[in-house]
Order: C-alpha cells, then structure tokens, then sequence
C-alpha cells in the first residue's frame, strides 16, 4: 500500500476541527454565558434567614409586659416524606387523613424537595409529644419561631401587635422579605426598629437531596443576626392593669402622667380586648371579630377620640385670662349669663363667688362672662382679632396640633379658627356671644384624654410640659430619646396657677369632686360634665396629686355617664390612691365602680373582650 | 539492522507520558466528583477513586506484561483473538446481568467486567490484519462487504445486548477503511444520512424533498451530462427522498423512547428539564458555572452534590469544566488532540502495513469515545452513554483502552528492525 497523505490529511482534519468546535462551544458556555453559573448558584445555595428574637419589653418596675414565645413550625420535604404511617401522624397532630393528604399535594405542588409549612406554630407543650414521635417520620422536621406572649393582659392598643408583612410593606421597605413580622400597631410599631434587631443570612450548600452540606465559602458572606433591643415602659402595669378593670363595661379613655417627666403611667381605651388574642393563628379571626363589634374595641380612644372637654376646660380659660390681666384671684361675677333668649344656669354655690370658688363649684357664668369679656376686650382690634390670640393661647396648652408622642396614629384634636366660624356663620356675623359655649368647654372643640392629661401637667408644673412618652430606656444602654428630656412652655406662667391650683384643691376638698379625697395626700381637680349630640352627657374628670411635687396627673373620660363627680372623679381617685399608697382603703366606692355597666345599648361585651381579674 | 536491547527501547515515550497524564488528572477528577468529607483519602478502596487507583495499578501490569510479550503474535493470532470475543459476546447474551437496561456485565466473583469493552481491540485487530493482506484491494466489493462484516458482527452483538453507544463505536472504523482505500464519496454519504436525518426532524419534508430535487437538478445542470452521472443524480434524488420519509419510521419504530426524548431535547422539540433533559441541562450547568478558571480543586458544587447524574462516569468530564474552568478543558482538549495526531503519527511511520491500519483503529475508537462522550456533556449530541477514554471510572473500559493503546505501542517499537 502506498502512502496516503491525503487520507491522512482528511482525517487528522476531521479530529480537529471537532476539537476546535467543540472547545469555541466551551468558550460559550464557560466563558461567555453567565446564565449557568446563576444556575448553579440556584441548584445548590440555600439562603436561610436568622431571626434574631424581638426585644422584650418590660413596665416601670421591671415586670415583663411581653416577651417571646417559642413555637414550633412544623416543615416538610415531601420527597423525603415516604413510607408515612399517616394514620398515626393525623392522630398526634389532630388532622383528618382528607387534611393531611390535601396538604400534602399542595407541598408537593409548590415544591417536591424545598420545605414548606405543614403545620404552623404548634405550642412547645405540644410539640413535646409531637417530637418524641417524630424519628418515625422522615421529611418532616420542625422549625422554631418566636410570637409575642402577653402575661399581663393589659395595654392593648399602647402595645400593638406584631404580625407578616404584607406584599405592600415589603415594596415599601426592602429589609422586609415575605414570612417576616413586623410590629403593625402601637409600640411594636413605633419602636420596630429598635424591638426587631438585625436579621441574620447563613448561606448553606444543599445536595440534589436538599441536604444541607455545609456553609458556603466558610461562611464568608453570611451574616450575623443582631437581638432586639429591650424596651423599659414608663407605665405602671399594675395601676393599668387596675384601671383597665376599673373601665370594664363602660366606654371611654384614660391616661395618666408623670407630670414633671412627661412618662406615661397608664393609658387605657375601654372596650379593651386581651393582647394574646391578636397572636399567631388566631389573630385573622380575631381581628375581624374585634374589627366587627360595634363598640369597636380597636379604636384606641386615649388618643383618637375627640371629646368636648366640658368644665375641665375652665382651667384653660381662667389662666389665659388671668395671664392677660383680665380677671385676677380677687375677680367676682354674679351667677347668672344672658344671651338673647338663652340663659345659663349653675349649680348652687355661694355667690358673686371670686375665681376660687368659680373653680370649685364649676360656675358657668362666671366662665361664659369671662370668655366673652376676653375675646371682646378693648386691647384688641375686633372680634377676630381677640378670638385669634385667645385660639393662639389655647394652642400652647398642647391640644389642636399633635404632641409627638412615641405611640403611632396620635390625632391632634379640634380647636376652631377664626376661618371655621367665618365660615360657619359668615363673616362679621358672630361674636364672643355667638361662640360663648367655649368658655365652658363645649362646642365645638375636640379634645383628646391624652391631651386632657397634658393640660393637667401644665398646671402641675405650674407652665410646661414634657412630650408624653411611654419608653423610658431603650436597649442596655438606658438610653432617653433627647426629645423626651425637653420642657416645653405654655404662653400662661407665674401666679395665676397658684390661684387656679387653689380652686382645684377646692373643688376635691369642698366642691364638686368631694368623692376624690384621700387622707394624707392633698389632690387637686376638676370635674367635667360634657353635652354631647350622642346621648347623657360624658363624665369627666381632670386631677392631679399631691399639690406639691406632683407624682401622677390623671384625665378620665366615661362616655354617657352623666356627672363627672359621680363616675369619672372615683376612677381617678381609685387609681391615684393604688398608685401613691398601693392599698385600696375604699372597697365600697371600688365595688361600685367595678359593677357599673355604663353602656349605650343594653349589648353585652362578649365574652372574648372580657379582663380577666 | 539493529538488535533490540531492552523491551523499552524504541517505545514512543511521548505517547505514555500523555496517556499517564490522562489517566491520573482522570482519576483526580474522579475524586473531587466523588468527593466526601467522611473519606478523605484518595487511597480509600471502600470509595470509587480508591477503587480507581485500583484499576490504574492494574492497567499499568496490563500494559507492561503487553510490552513484555512478544507483539508478533498479535498479527499472528488476530484472527483468534476476534473470534475468542465474539462468543464471549455470545455467552454474556446468555449469562450476564441487566446494568440500567443495558445487558453487558459478566460477574466473576464480587467483580464484573464488560466483554464489550475488549472486542473493540479484538476487531480492530482483525479489521487491521483483513486489511493489510496483501490480496485485500479496498475498491473490490468483496473486500467492502468483509471489512463492514467484521465491524457489523461484534455491532450486532452488542446491539443486542441493549448497549446503543457501545455499538455505534464501530461505526468509527470507517476511518481505518477510508484510510486502506475506501472512496471518499462513503464518508460524504455518512455525513449526507446524518444530515438528512437531523434535517427531517426539524424542518417540514417537502420543503427537505424540494431542496434535495433542486441541488440534483444543479448538479444535472453543471455535470457533464453523461448517462452514468444522470443515473447517478437521479439515484441520489430518489434515495435521499426516501430517506427523508424514512426518518420517521426510524425514528419512532426502530429507536427507543428514551433515545427518542434524548434527540428531542437535543433539537429543541422538547423542553424537559427535570425528565429527560435533566442530564444535559445540569451538565450544560456544571460545566459553565465552572468559568474561565474554575472553581478550584474540590469545589465543584454541582458534581460533588450529585446535581449531575453519572459524574464519575459518563459526566466526569463536567468536572473537569466545574473545578478548572475553561482553561482545564482546553488542556484537556489539546492533550486528546495530540495523542490522537501522535498515534496517527506512530501509524503512518510504519514499514507494516498492519501496524498502520490498527494505528488508525486505535485513533478511531478514541476519537469517536471523546466525539460522543463531550458531545454529549456540552449539549452537542443526545445523551449516549460511552466512557470518557483513560478519564471516565470504571475498570474495564480503562484496561480496553490500556491495552488497545499499549499494543500499539508495543507494534510500534519493531518499526526499526523489522522490515517485510
């Protein structure tokens, strides 16, 4: 045979140039085109998110208002989930066969090797029993998670609740990745930043079996989790907890402050309901049970309810009158006002009385005149002009703008401009008479208890306020929100408190509110008693004690009570003498108070929204 | 005329050293797409790189007791040695055991070997010795029809033995006969079936028909229209047209589902990522995710964690694209380049024609191994399931290759004394 080099050529030709095709193909693959390596990224990396538990937060003397319950997620792979007694499994968990396979088919559906809930927060007492068991049962294994846990049943609506973000917050907040909680109401909200900490990431290698093998690169890219900060309320849990029972079966808010800190004590929006109920399972249904009841236990009024401040808002127009050198302590009026055909009464008292006495007994011509004789006085161009720095006074007192309180969905009530009533009546075509009402507290101003309770502070302090607040340290550190440690001053300051103070001690001591006397303690209030379009008036009750270095401030509001000496002055009392003595020395006036059903229609709270005692 | 010294002398080092190099980067590779943590050592013979260790020890005997022996009796015995394989075909159809549907393993004791893998050197020892004698001229019909014999017996053979891609190996030997003789127009017809059939499938026929009609009528026009080459025109426009409707008979009568579903996938007919395209998608994934360098030694997630079927055998060669990236499978490229170019070298350098023709069997078989196997792997060809040559594990098909390169070697080292 002779040589052939052309065959030789073709054929050395025909093995190179495969090879060389086939390594311009690797250079594609390999080189060129990203989209395998995501593949393989999705093929083998499990991102697993590190919850750090939420931060506990704890009242003013250190007891645990709520902390972190651990629960049970149980999870299953369904791939690896063979040869399962199910029979045994439905009777441990409490599951029809029907369920277990329907859930079944909808784990395989949404994958056949990546876990999914089977179960969702079972209790540790269950899951005791469960996991003894749980050898017998491959593919299915249990995920702890924390849910928030209430001992004391207290403060609903201060606290909030914490529940999964929804697709919205997610867009809104990139930190958020479905499955994670987030506080949605109340201090759980307010505070999320600091109550959730810092997820972690590990970042774990899985076979084709889904097994975890190890982390990825040595755990370079994983991330620590960092634990939420505890918060320490300024609020009593005890004296909440008390005044939550106090308000069982009426309607209506109460707060109390720490005058010369601004911390809040107690904040209390009757119906309550028990926090417990808005966590984990059950929450859906109990939110749409509470969302539906038409005494609407959400609704927090302590801070979202305009109320007509009634008499307690005598106060206010005695100081700014005083301020302005209108009236001063020695200042009397006859107890009678005329207006046109209207005339306004009074209860009987002493009379002409001085401003003291016109404290102590509520006297409503004395407040009408008062009120008229300082929007019309000569000092001022018109009529507007008075009404404007009378509204401009008022203001400084904390009510018709927000506080900017560390509590979420605060409203700044209602104090009507000059624009409202031009408006309203037209312009030029009203008057202090047309608006005199406001002397008293009545019209059209809206006031909320949080705000009431500020005022109260104002006078305690004889001027200022601190922003009311409710968390008291964040973290270890006990740090003080800066904002927090500010006074903040109203336009009225020096003598005319210690007048307007002598007539609320009056009013406790020999007035109107007699039934809010303790021995020892001198306390200083005012009743209110608020004409309202919706029924028998409110019952309202401002105070606060001892007269000199102020401990507590207290406002009550009881919707359609009647007298605030007769229901809203004894709750106040009540919780002043548990909270500055810690004995109840009046079990008669406790009983009354804790039997009185004051509600609009004869329904009764069902028995889900009840205090336990 | 020189006296032989020594057994190693003349031997083509060249050529060991790049099969010693294969075979220990493969049995690397073996390691790090077996990898695990709990056995650690590469020597661990309860593991499969220990066992591979193993087999290349044995390979490395096998391969000096070839150099030892004397290498005329290959020529001598050709014959024997095929006929010796074709019944061991026959008794593994009667006696062996089912392995993945294939039926090609014997049992002798705890170990299996696979006789399929040993006829390839039987026949390519008697393919070589049928085509050097002197009275065999490759264009009389008669030397055709025994040449394609002795390629379709063993072929046959395994054919029954379910092993498709062992069997379409000696389809390579076309190589050897085009290289004794065979008209070049056997290889344009090969490729010209292969085309038609890939064209069949995935454009309409008529349009196929039209154009096989319109390249014979250009081909009628510009030829000089003698009566042979418009018979010859006619003849291909009437087979190529029935091999266009022939298609599909093959294809749903005579393949099999799942080869049906590999070829699918591999048009892009059928998109079936986690069935039947599953092997080619996750190697396509293995090997590039690998990048231009690799991830490194060991680190080859979708390997070592099983994403990929097979990785030690069929798909080693996805670990090589995973943990060295495409500069590790352009070597390895290169390196089955230059050993297919050296033994076509050692065949043409022969005085004996016999050398020369196994020369180009060797070259053919591993070849068309390494044509199939990383075709495969890079999503080229359907999945067929034949070893990467000195890479893939496994015994047998190491000592195949083992002994079909190492004879080689050995004829090889006669060329400077002997001369016929």
């Amino acid at each position: 045979m002779i040589r052939e080099t052309g065959q030789q050529n073709v054929i050395l030709g025909i093995f190179i140039t495969i090879i060389l095709v086939y390594i311009m193909r690797l250079f594609y693959v390999q080189v060129v085109d990203d989209e395998y390596t995501a593949s393989a990224n999705n093929n083998v990396l499990r991102y697993v998110t590190v919850y750090p538990p939420r931060g506990v937060i704890y009242d003013r003397k250190g007891h645990v208002l709520v902390h972190n319950e651990v629960f049970y997620d149980l999870m299953v792979i369904p791939r690896q989930a063979k040869n399962i007694d199910s029979t045994e499994f439905c009777s441990l968990l409490g599951i029809s066969i029907e369920d277990f396979s329907a859930r079944m088919a909808a784990a395989k559906k949404y994958s056949s090797i990546k876990p999914t809930v089977f179960e969702k927060q079972i209790s540790k007492i269950n899951f005791y029993t469960l996991q003894e068991k749980l050898y017998k049962f491959p593919g299915f294994y249990a995920e702890p998670r924390t849910l928030r846990y209430y001992p004391k049943p207290a403060a609903a609506h201060l606290l909030g609740y914490v529940g999964e973000v929804d697709e919205r917050l997610i867009a809104k907040n990139a930190y958020y990745k479905m499955g994670d909680y987030i506080g949605i109401s109340g201090i759980e909200q307010s505070y999320e930043k600091e109550l959730r900490g810092q997820k972690g990431l590990r970042i774990m290698m899985v076979d084709v079996h889904n097994r975890e093998k190890g982390s990825f690169r040595d755990g370079a890219l994983d991330t620590a989790s960092v634990e939420g900060q505890n918060l320490v309320l300024s609020l009593d849990g005890d004296m909440q907890l008390y005044a939550e029972r106090l308000m069982q079966n009426k309607i209506g808010g109460i707060v109390a402050i720490e005058p010369a800190t601004g911390e809040i004590l107690a904040v209390v929006s009757s119906p309550s309901y028990d926090p417990n109920l808005l966590v984990g399972r059950v929450r859906a249904k109990n939110y749409v049970q509470l969302l539906q009841n038409n005494l609407k236990p959400l609704f927090n009024r302590a801070m979202q309810a305009y109320y007509p401040p009634g008499s307690t808002f005598k106060l206010i127009n005695a100081l700014i009158a005083f301020n302005e050198g209108f009236i001063n302590g020695e200042t009397r009026q006859t107890c009678s006002f005329r207006v046109g055909s209207h005339s306004i009464h009074c209860h009987p008292h002493p009379g002409p009385a001085d401003l003291r006495t016109a404290v102590q007994y509520s006297c409503n011509p004395y407040f009408c005149k008062t009120f008229v004789n300082y929007v019309e006085n000569d000092k001022w161009v018109n009529t507007e002009d008075g009404y404007e720095h009378w509204r401009k006074h008022v203001l400084s007192f904390g009510v018709g703008r927000k506080l900017g309180i560390d509590i979420p969905h605060e409203l700044p009530g209602l104090v009507p401009t000059v624009k409202y009533y031009d408006k309203y009546f037209g312009k030029n075509h009203w008057s202090a008479t047309t608006v005199f009402s406001l002397g008293i507290g009545q019209g059209e101003l809206g006031i909320t208890p949080m705000q009431m309770a500020n005022i109260v502070c104002i006078i305690a302090n004889k001027g200022y306020y601190k922003i009311p607040h409710v968390v008291k340290y964040i973290g270890n550190e006990k740090n003080v929100p800066i904002e927090f440690t500010k006074k903040n001053f109203c336009d009225v300051q020096g003598e005319a408190y210690d007048v307007v103070i002598d007539g609320m001690q009056r009013v406790v001591e020999a007035g109107t509110a007699r039934v809010a006397r303790l021995d020892s303690i001198i306390v200083c209030g005012k009743t209110g008693t608020a004409q309202n379009p919706h029924g028998k008036e409110h019952a309202l009750f401002v105070c606060f004690a001892p007269r000199v270095n102020p401990k507590i401030a207290i406002a009550v509001m009881v919707e359609n009570a009647g007298y605030g000496g007769t229901w809203a002055a004894p709750i106040a009392s009540l919780m002043m003498e548990k909270y500055l003595t810690d004995t109840i020395k009046r079990p008669e006036l406790e009983k009354k108070i804790l039997n009185a059903v004051i509600l609009p229609t004869p329904k009764v709270i069902p028995d889900s929204l009840q205090i336990p005692d | 005329m020189r006296q032989q010294k020594s057994i190693f002398d003349n031997i083509d080092w060249t050529t060991v050293l790049i099969y010693l190099a294969l075979v220990i980067f493969g049995w690397i590779n073996i390691y790090a797409a077996v990898y695990d943590e709990r056995f650690q050592s590469i020597f661990d013979t309860t593991q499969r790189y220990g066992k591979q260790m193993l087999w290349i020890v044995l390979a490395i005997i096998i391969s000096l007791a070839i150099l030892v022996v004397d290498g005329k009796f290959y020529e001598a015995f050709a014959y024997y040695i095929y006929g010796f394989f074709m019944l061991a075909l026959l008794l593994v159809l009667l006696i062996a055991r089912d392995v993945k549907g294939a039926v090609s393993w014997i049992d002798i004791g705890s170990f299996k070997l696979q006789p399929s893998e040993f006829t390839k050197f039987g026949t390519c020892l008697a393919l070589a010795k049928f085509l050097s004698e002197p009275y065999t001229r490759m264009t009389e019909n008669k030397t055709k029809i025994i040449a394609a014999l002795i390629c379709l017996v063993p072929m046959a053979l395994i054919l029954m033995q379910n092993d498709t891609g062992s069997a379409m190996v000696y389809a390579s030997f076309i190589f050897v006969m085009y290289r004794a003789g065979l008209s070049q127009n056997f290889l344009i017809i090969g490729f010209i079936t292969i085309l038609i059939f890939v064209l069949a499938l995935m454009i309409p026929k008529l349009v196929l028909v039209g154009v096989i009609i319109g390249v014979s009528a250009l081909g009628a026009l510009f030829l000089r229209r003698t009566m042979k080459n418009i018979l010859m025109l006619a003849f291909i426009a009437i087979v190529g047209c029935a091999m266009v409707y022939g298609v599909d008979y093959v294809f749903n009568e005579v393949l099999q589902t799942h080869q049906r579903e590999r070829i699918e996938v591999l048009l892009g007919k059928r998109a079936d990522p986690k069935g039947a395209g599953y092997n080619v998608n996750q190697s396509l994934i293995a090997i590039g995710s690998g990048g231009l360098t690799g991830k490194g030694f060991c680190e080859g997630t979708q390997t070592k964690y099983d994403f990929v079927p097979e990785q030690a055998t069929d798909f080693i060669f996805c670990t090589v694209g995973e943990e060295w990236g495409f500069i590790g499978t352009t070597i390895l490229m290169a390196m089955f380049l230059w050993l297919l170019i050296r033994i076509v070298m050692i065949a043409e350098r022969q005085k004996n024609n016999f050398v020369r023709m196994y020369g180009y069997g060797v070259a053919s078989i591993i070849f068309f191994h390494i044509f199939i196997n990383i075709g495969m792997t890079i999503g080229l060809l359907p999945v067929i399931g034949i070893p990467l040559p000195f890479f893939s594990y496994g015994g047998s098909s190491l000592w195949s290759f083992t002994i079909l390169l190492f004879i080689l070697i050995k004829l090889d080292s006669y060329r400077m004394f002997v001369l016929r």
